[in-house]
């Protein structure tokens, strides 16, 4: 398999602060790939590297086996999509698809024919001499993909596209992107705050933090066995015990959180029995009054103090007997468990499988 | 209510309309009556065309005129390539807590009145000036070179005396172009001269032109600078507005070279508007 970009140990520093701290990775030929983290962790940082926008301050990056240093962006294979998309007013539909193409020297009667390849394949036939502020938000974005896509890129690049769209036309855009991608071939990094985008769109994620890759995997993967507290709180819901090990045999523990209850747990590696520890448990991981007849179950009871009805994505807030701590608990929408009322008292069971274990030691945040 | 309403408007709007009519409107209109004026032979005012006619016969008139239009443009477009790359500066490149401290400088010299910047320039390049006196002192010039009354230098006043009205506007309009649309000419291959050409310019246009407007009525109603820094040999029309005003006492003819001016003024800002696809209301804005 080929591979597209290398990102080799780049690192980039604005005086004293560190946006981006030693970032490798490698995205193969026809890959969709993500990053993901909070605002302000250096993404869009490291995307402008790729660009050719910013320089890095240590490390490299090649595009197809070239090296891309000081090499301007007007010379690199890449594209990038602006995340308030940058089309250029001035122009219409057509001129600015074509835009890319002139600057290239293609000859007339070319550029007329991929224009027009590309608006269909974006779905946009005889849209050409459209007006940009003519267009829906929709639209615009995929105009601004036709854009980028028209010069064939190595490596496509799109930073937040989806951000300044509205929830249902999000939804609509994630799957429209990704059968997109499938259709073109063409190379994805796309970066993005959203953990639902990545996850949908994704063949593989890396999760950022302050500036440093947490995880690289794939979203079924990061979501099932994240490698970092960080990881497991930023990707999908969590909930965090923080406690104390009893008791460890091979790769189950004995787990006596700081809220009273004890559980059992899977462990990833061996824990010193007293090390202190952060236990995290998916919503959906916890059954709501639970089969009697069912082994290996962590069972302990919970006051529901409110329930989050959210159609299929509806959770139980609740808490432990003699605790405070909130609980996420999913709901399912089967109509089972609409006698739960508020304040109800109700027992939760959670498989010892399913709980994540950390040592504090190895929290990096 | 709705009378109170018209009243208030009209009493705040009173000082304007007292100031338009009484100092623009009326000298205005007498001024038109004057120049459609004669004095016969017989020391009597008749009504005629011929202080127009005049001009078209008198090939100095109506030579000055092109001169003064062609020169007006040309300084038009000197004080918009000067002023470009400094608006873009001002507005792109500098970091944005020095934006106001550059404008400000700006504006200093603005704050002089007009004269004393002229006279500014002439201490600098009469041929006893700063910069003669420098460049015999270095043994670049033999003898000191009489820098004022040329053309050149006369250019170079007006674009001077022009620059803020230039910039203002353009900073202005170079403040709401985003600089991602820049960016994104870049990554898609442009170099820096079709970013200039497709990108900025197309997006500053309102501005330049709006800027335009003004620096060209303000150099082809200019007489300060022409006069002194171009001497005898400046020939702008001006003068030969001043000339008949106050040199030949007929202000007959001096107010038909006033209204051609205006005529010619307006014409030249109605082509332009015309060949930049700009309209007025937009243009104001």
């Amino acid at each position: 398999m080929q591979i597209d970009l290398s990102v080799k140990n780049v690192t980039k520093k604005f005086e004293d602060f560190i946006a981006v701290d030693n970032v490798a990775f490698e995205v193969p030929d026809g890959q969709f790939f993500s990053i993901l983290g909070p605002s302000g962790c250096g993404k869009t940082t490291l995307l402008r590297m790729i660009a050719g926008l910013t320089e890095p301050t240590e490390g490299s990056i090649e595009i197809r086996g070239q090296s891309m240093l000081g090499i301007p962006p007007n010379k690199r294979p890449v594209n990038l999509i602006f995340q308030h998309l940058a089309l250029f007013p001035m122009m219409n539909v057509g001129e600015n698809i074509a835009f890319g193409l002139k600057r290239r020297g293609d000859r007339k009667a070319a550029i007329k024919e991929k224009v027009g390849t590309i608006l269909e394949r974006v779905d946009l036939i005889g849209f050409g001499d459209k007006k940009i502020d003519q267009l829906s938000g929709g639209q615009k974005q995929r105009v601004a993909i036709a854009r980028c896509l028209v010069l064939e890129p190595a490596v496509l690049l799109l930073d937040e596209p989806l951000g300044a769209l509205d929830l249902k036309l999000r939804e609509q855009m994630k799957v429209e992107l990704k059968k997109l991608q499938a259709k073109v071939g063409t190379t994805f990094v796309y970066i993005t705050h959203d953990q639902s985008e990545a996850l949908v769109m994704s063949d593989h994620v890396a999760v950022m933090n302050r500036g440093v890759f947490e995880q690289i995997d794939t979203p079924q993967v990061l979501y099932n066995s994240p490698e970092t507290p960080f990881v497991a709180q930023f990707v999908g819901d969590n909930n965090a015990w923080s406690g104390r090990v009893r008791e460890c045999k091979d790769t189950r523990a004995e787990i006596e959180t700081t809220e009273g209850p004890v559980f059992l747990t899977t462990v990833g590696e061996y824990l010193q029995p007293g090390a202190e520890v952060d236990l995290f448990l998916r919503p959906e991981a916890m059954l709501i009054q639970p089969d009697p007849s069912l082994s290996d179950l962590n069972r302990f009871e919970v006051i529901v103090k409110d329930i989050l009805f959210d159609g299929a994505n509806s959770r139980l807030l609740a808490h432990p007997l003699d605790a405070d701590t909130e609980l996420l608990i999913a709901l399912p929408q089967t109509r089972q468990f609409d006698y739960i009322k508020k304040n109800d008292k109700i027992e939760i069971g959670w498989d010892q499988q399913s709980g994540i274990c950390f040592s504090r030691s190895q929290k990096k945040s | 209510m709705k009378n109170q309403k018209r009243w208030g408007l009209f009493f705040f709007l009173s000082p304007v309309l007292l100031w338009l009519v009484l100092l623009i409107v009326l000298p205005q209109i007498d001024l038109l009556v004057m120049s459609f004026r004669l004095e016969n032979d017989e020391g009597r005012m008749v009504w005629s065309l011929s202080n127009y006619f005049n001009f078209f016969d008198e090939p100095i008139y109506w030579l000055t005129f092109v001169r003064t239009a062609i020169y007006s443009i040309l300084v038009t477009f000197l004080t918009f390539v000067v002023a470009l790359p400094v608006a873009f500066y001002i507005t792109k490149v500098v970091a944005p807590k020095f934006q106001g401290f550059l404008l400000v400088l700006l504006l200093l010299p603005f704050w002089v009145s007009e004269l004393v910047r002229v006279y500014g320039w002439m201490i600098l390049l009469r041929e006893s000036g700063v910069i003669n006196h420098f460049l015999t002192k270095m043994g670049i010039l033999g003898q000191p070179v009489e820098m004022l009354y040329r053309d050149s230098t006369m250019i170079l006043g007006l674009v001077y005396t022009s620059m803020l009205f230039m910039v203002v506007p353009i900073v202005s309009v170079l403040e709401s172009l985003d600089d991602s649309l820049v960016e994104a000419a870049y990554d898609l291959g442009a170099n820096m001269w079709t970013i200039l050409f497709k990108i900025i310019i197309p997006h500053a246009t309102p501005g330049i032109v709006s800027g335009s407007i003004v620096v060209f009525m303000l150099t082809l109603g200019n007489y300060l600078t022409p006069n002194l820094m171009g001497g005898k040999n400046s020939l702008w029309f001006t003068e030969q507005i001043y000339n008949q005003f106050i040199a030949s006492f007929n202000w007959n003819q001096g107010s038909a070279f006033g209204f051609l001016l205006l005529v010619l003024s307006s014409i030249i800002v109605w082509l332009g508007l015309k060949l930049t696809r700009q309209n007025l209301k937009k243009v104001v804005q």
